[in-house]
């Protein structure tokens, strides 16, 4: 179990004001000016050398991801954005940083914007996190009145504009081109890579991309040393992570705890256990509806880090852990988030756009059993048409919860279908 | 010079190719929706989906991948397949599959597509969608059931057309392409119908008319401006049913303007079709040709030839406009004029100094364009876009002197004093004079004035004319002017009016005050009855661009050839065979008896009309008259972009088009 004194959102229950002052006891932005002296290039190595992983989903090397912008100043703004589009189903790590410890995340997007060379950031905020952002507002508004922001920051020399930018509520704003073009005004759909916003991102400039935790977290890893935090955690998995737990567990809970927590641990430690205890689990979505469920066999043995999810054929994705008890209709679970896939889908790509519809029909007459066997390979087949044939990730975010559960429910969708055949011959 | 293998063959691509044009490269074919050579990249449809090594384990859109060095491309491997099947599958599902009753049958890429690409059978068994179809203008019909989201129509109108009326409104299956009830208010709006890869935009006037494999397709050009673009006529019987662009990369691309569309079925409306008489009680009557053309020889035989004059219009083809010319200058008439509108390009005016030089691909390299009383996006639409696209490359500025219409771009009001400095400091400036301006009374000083800010170097020729209309650069090249002692279109109208000119013949002129013929004997010959034959005491049917071989010069000076899509209707006959019928009862005959004959004694008079698709350079000399310019401001020669000729005025298309773009009342109730 992570030590108290390890923990780097301190302030995550809002124990303490958010303000700048409490942040400031609680050790926000000190020596910050000293930080960013020690220049870009220790700072983007000290990332590196932290081993901290994108806490956004997908998990790139942050410190490699911040290295990728380019070297040479030719002058003009290049820029950071930071991901607040906190969309996931079952996520709700960032709106706690944000409500609590905004402080974190300023002064993160400061350092990180002169790890990156960046003239400006922009906070793009979920458009539903309305107080959140009146909060962040404010704590920016503290941080410029401070002097810690804008022209010669904390001091330092470095001038550095930060700006907040509240969302209008779609998930794919959370994909980090369509994020951009929302923030350029446009209609928020993903970019075609290449070219990547490292190169040609927000207003055609170098860009970089970040969620809200990475970000957040980024300055004690440069406070304490890239050493503590890759103390954490196994190899390739350092640190600590924020986890959401939700759905039938006795006390849902955002928590930080070590890479590498086992699931039971998790739940049982800081969710106070499953509602009816550990053997009345059905499954666990391990981290945000993306990534492909879990049943209970292996979520007694289940390790939480990428690597670790990844050897079940799932994902850490954002740590939202979704613990579903044997009282759960798993298949109108999935209908639902299926669902959610469709009326999030921009509509660009034509597997996406077309296939999450034909997705969720099917998966609605699979509730009822209103289908034949044959059809539950269709499905599976369906989602692997989408997989990987599109422009972003929505398409792969949305197939893989349907492939989960087919590869662990399948006995569970054709009782269904045989106990309404066995039904309709009844009658 | 990337280098890169596509299945195994190797092959090498200019730096900034994608792996699609890549793999064309190689001879193979790609399927696509989305992608078109001539709108940005969208990379939406996911049909060009290649494998590329080395990359990540899925496959790749070709179209927007850029080719690299070393590439690994495969086409046809197992993911490929799996990939192409399953978009196409999904492209399927809410597609309606109403192809019997679909205007794009035949013609459709998606059932091209399916049939080379797709699964043999739907496993699809749910509702299919269904979308309201949208307003889109008189010209456009939607089924937007039908629609896959390629969003090319929506790239076309915002990035070709410049007028960004079409959207995506919603989102994810829900998505529809939306003008919000509006007509889609471009010249260029048509060109949708042929980038729409499914039925979902068709031709309006077109609608369940034909099936693609029922019409005879001819190879012409389009007469409807002075661009020349090249068509495709397409007829069933004798009906010509639609125009389609042919593509041209100097002349039209591969866009034609919704005149040079939807302008043909004019064609079949107020039709001259047998030879008329002015009878005692002031009607024209039907007659046989022997009697017309009796009565047209002795008019003429008892008329002095200085009191004949001849008169072209704006659509006659160069070879009547020969045939006219030899007669009359045999018959010793000098009163000849081809310019109807009183364009002051006087004779003698050598060649570079009424076309446009450097030709309607030469603005893409100019830095800075002054229009002089010309609004392209009317008079030329296709050579607007071109300069719309040359705009969007940057570093571009456009003047415009005189009162001209809203462009597809930004312009700068510049007066004519100060042309000459907004020119300074470019290096390859283009100026361009409109009809408009030379055809005021100072027209020939706009001329002079025009040439004088032009820079003209070995390289460069930065002046230019942009005619309207589409006989006139060949009738200045025949010289279908004032003989020494002739009198040009002005002197003609005061000559009638004092008494000096008694008999008028009128080759297609349509564009000219009747009332001032009031007191002379009129001929016509033309295809459709408008002003001209309103006005006529005898009538001698021709045949309409569509119904004769004939040679047409563009505004840039290139000769190009029109074919026959059909039969002139009734008597109605081709025009230089009527003048060389007319010939003979003269007793003046023309010495040729076939085209080809014709053609040779034009071409060794002219050698330009000879130079088949060729932009011939002209000529730099001295023209234009200096003098003062007026201080009127200069209009453009087209008031009304869809009427200009008598074949638009006589379409019922063309007719809704005034009443929905025209007529702002309209336009706001159609927003109520």
């Amino acid at each position: 179990m992570l030590d108290i004194k390890d923990r780097i959102f301190t302030n995550l229950y809002g124990e303490e004001p958010w303000d700048l002052a409490a942040a400031k006891k609680r050790g926000d932005w000190d020596g910050t000016k000293e930080l960013i002296a020690k220049g870009r290039e220790w700072i983007v190595e000290e990332m590196k050398s932290s081993g901290m992983r994108g806490r956004g989903g997908a998990g790139f090397p942050t410190g490699l991801k911040w290295s990728f912008m380019p070297k040479e100043d030719d002058g003009k703004p290049r820029y950071l954005v930071v991901n607040a589009d906190e969309g996931e189903p079952g996520t709700c790590k960032d709106r706690d940083i944000i409500r609590n410890d905004p402080h974190k995340l300023v002064e993160g997007c400061l350092l990180a914007g002169v790890g990156l060379g960046a003239t400006a950031g922009y906070i793009y905020i979920r458009g539903e996190f309305h107080n959140e952002a009146n909060i962040l507002d404010a704590a920016i508004q503290e941080a410029y009145d401070a002097g810690l922001l804008g022209k010669n920051a904390c001091g330092s020399g470095y001038d550095y504009d930060l700006y907040l930018h509240r969302g209008a509520g779609a998930y794919i704003c959370g994909e980090e081109t369509a994020l951009i073009e929302s923030l350029e005004g446009k209609k928020g759909q993903p970019r075609l890579k290449p070219p990547f916003p490292a190169m040609a991102g927000l207003y055609g400039r170098p860009t970089t991309v970040n969620n809200v935790e990475t970000i957040a977290a980024a300055p004690t890893v440069l406070r304490r040393g890239a050493a503590w935090f890759s103390s954490f955690g196994r190899e390739n998995n350092a640190g600590t992570k924020l986890f959401c737990i939700s759905g039938h567990v006795n006390t849902p809970c955002n928590v930080e705890e070590t890479m590498g927590i086992s699931l039971k641990e998790l739940i049982e430690r800081h969710a106070g256990g499953v509602r009816g205890g550990w053997d009345n689990l059905l499954a666990v979505i391990p981290g945000g509806s993306s990534t492909p469920v879990l049943p209970k066999h292996i979520c007694d043995t289940a390790i939480m880090d990428f690597d670790g999810l990844r050897e079940h054929q799932s994902g850490l994705g954002t740590a939202a852990v979704i613990v579903m008890d044997k009282s759960t209709d798993i298949v109108k679970a999935f209908a639902r988030l299926s669902y959610f896939y469709m009326h999030e889908s921009c509509g660009q790509c034509t597997p996406c756009r077309e296939g999450f519809g034909w997705v969720y029909r099917v998966m609605q007459r699979m509730v009822t059993g209103d289908a034949r066997i044959e059809e539950i390979d269709m499905l599976q087949q369906v989602t692997k048409e989408i997989e990987g044939h599109t422009i972003c990730a929505h398409g792969d975010g949305g197939s893989w919860p349907i492939q989960g559960m087919i590869r662990h429910f399948r006995p569970e969708l054709e009782r269904r279908i045989e106990e309404r055949l066995a039904a309709a011959r009844a009658a | 010079m990337p280098k890169l293998t596509v299945d195994g063959v190797e092959v090498e691509v200019p730096a900034g190719a994608t792996v699609l044009q890549a793999i064309e490269a190689t001879g193979k074919e790609v399927p696509r929706f989305c992608y078109h050579d001539r709108l940005s990249i969208a990379g939406n449809c996911r049909m060009c989906l290649v494998e590329i090594k080395p990359g990540p384990p899925k496959p790749a859109a070709s179209c927007a991948m850029p080719a690299g060095e070393n590439m690994e491309v495969f086409t046809s491997s197992p993911m490929v397949e799996h990939a192409r099947k399953g978009v196409m599958e999904m492209l399927l599902i809410n597609h309606p599959l109403d192809c019997p009753i679909c205007d794009q049958g035949g013609e459709c890429d998606l059932q091209d597509q399916a049939m080379s690409y797709g699964g043999g059978a739907s496993r699809y068994e749910e509702m299919k969608r269904a979308v309201p179809d949208k307003y889109m203008g008189p010209l456009v019909k939607t089924i937007m059931t039908r629609c896959i989201h390629c969003t090319r129509c929506v790239r076309f109108v915002d990035e070709v057309a410049g007028v960004p009326t079409i959207g995506a409104l919603g989102r994810g299956g829900a998505t529809e392409i939306s003008t919000l009830e509006a007509g889609i208010n471009s010249e260029l709006s048509g060109n949708i119908i042929d980038l729409c890869p499914v039925g979902a935009l068709t031709s309006r006037p077109y609608e369940f008319v034909a099936r693609p494999w029922e019409l005879s397709k001819t190879e012409s050009v389009d007469v409807m401006d002075a661009v020349g673009s090249n068509i495709r006529v397409d007829a069933r019987g004798p009906e010509v049913l639609r125009v389609l662009p042919r593509l041209n990369e100097d002349v039209n691309e591969e866009w034609i303007s919704d005149k040079t569309r939807f302008a043909i079925d004019g064609l079949k409306r107020q039709r001259l079709d047998a030879p008329y008489v002015r009878g005692a009680d002031g009607r024209l009557k039907a007659t046989s040709w022997t009697a017309a053309l009796n009565v047209v020889a002795e008019k003429l035989k008892a008329t002095a030839p200085e009191k004949i004059a001849v008169i072209a219009g704006d659509q006659v083809d160069a070879e009547a406009m020969f045939a006219a010319k030899v007669l009359f200058e045999n018959l010793g008439v000098q009163n000849i004029d081809c310019r109807q509108d009183g364009m002051k390009i006087a004779p003698g005016t050598p060649r570079g100094g009424y076309i446009l030089n450097e030709g309607l691909s030469g603005v893409e390299k100019a830095d800075r364009l002054l229009l002089i009383g010309s609004d392209p996006r009317r008079e030329a639409a296709v050579f607007g876009a071109r300069i719309r696209k040359r705009w969007l490359e940057g570093d571009f500025k456009v003047g415009v002197v005189g009162e001209i219409g809203d462009q597809t771009y930004p312009t700068e009001l510049v007066s004519l004093e100060n042309a000459a400095e907004f020119l300074q400091g470019a290096s390859r400036p283009m100026v361009i004079v409109g009809a408009g301006a030379l055809a005021r009374a100072d027209g020939a000083s706009v001329l002079a004035y025009a040439r004088s800010l032009a820079t003209v170097t070995d390289e460069w020729v930065g002046f230019g004319v942009l005619h309207t209309a589409a006989s006139r650069v060949a009738g200045l090249d025949l010289s279908f002017l004032p003989g020494p002692e002739g009198q040009d279109v002005a002197g003609i109208l005061a000559g009638v009016k004092a008494g000096g000119i008694e008999t008028v013949f009128l080759l297609g002129a349509d564009e000219i005050n009747f009332e001032s013929l009031k007191d002379a004997f009129v001929i016509y010959q033309g295809a459709v009855g408008d002003d001209g034959a309103g006005a006529a005491d005898v009538v001698l049917p021709g045949a309409a661009f569509t119904e004769k071989d004939g040679t047409y010069i563009n505004t840039e000076g290139r000769a190009q050839r029109a074919s026959r899509a059909v039969f002139p209707p009734g008597d109605a006959r081709e025009d230089w065979t009527i003048l060389r019928a007319l010939s003979e009862v003269l007793g003046s005959k023309l010495p040729f008896d076939d085209l080809t004959s014709l053609r040779a004694q034009m071409i060794e008079k002219v050698p330009v009309l000879g130079a088949i698709d060729e932009q011939m350079p002209g000529a730099w000399g001295d023209f234009g008259e200096k003098g003062p310019v007026g201080d009127e401001p200069m209009h453009s020669a087209v008031a009304n972009f869809y009427m200009t000729c008598p074949i638009s005025r006589a379409s019922p298309t063309m007719a809704r088009c005034v009443q929905e773009f025209m007529n702002s009342s309209n336009q706001e109730k159609a927003h109520a």
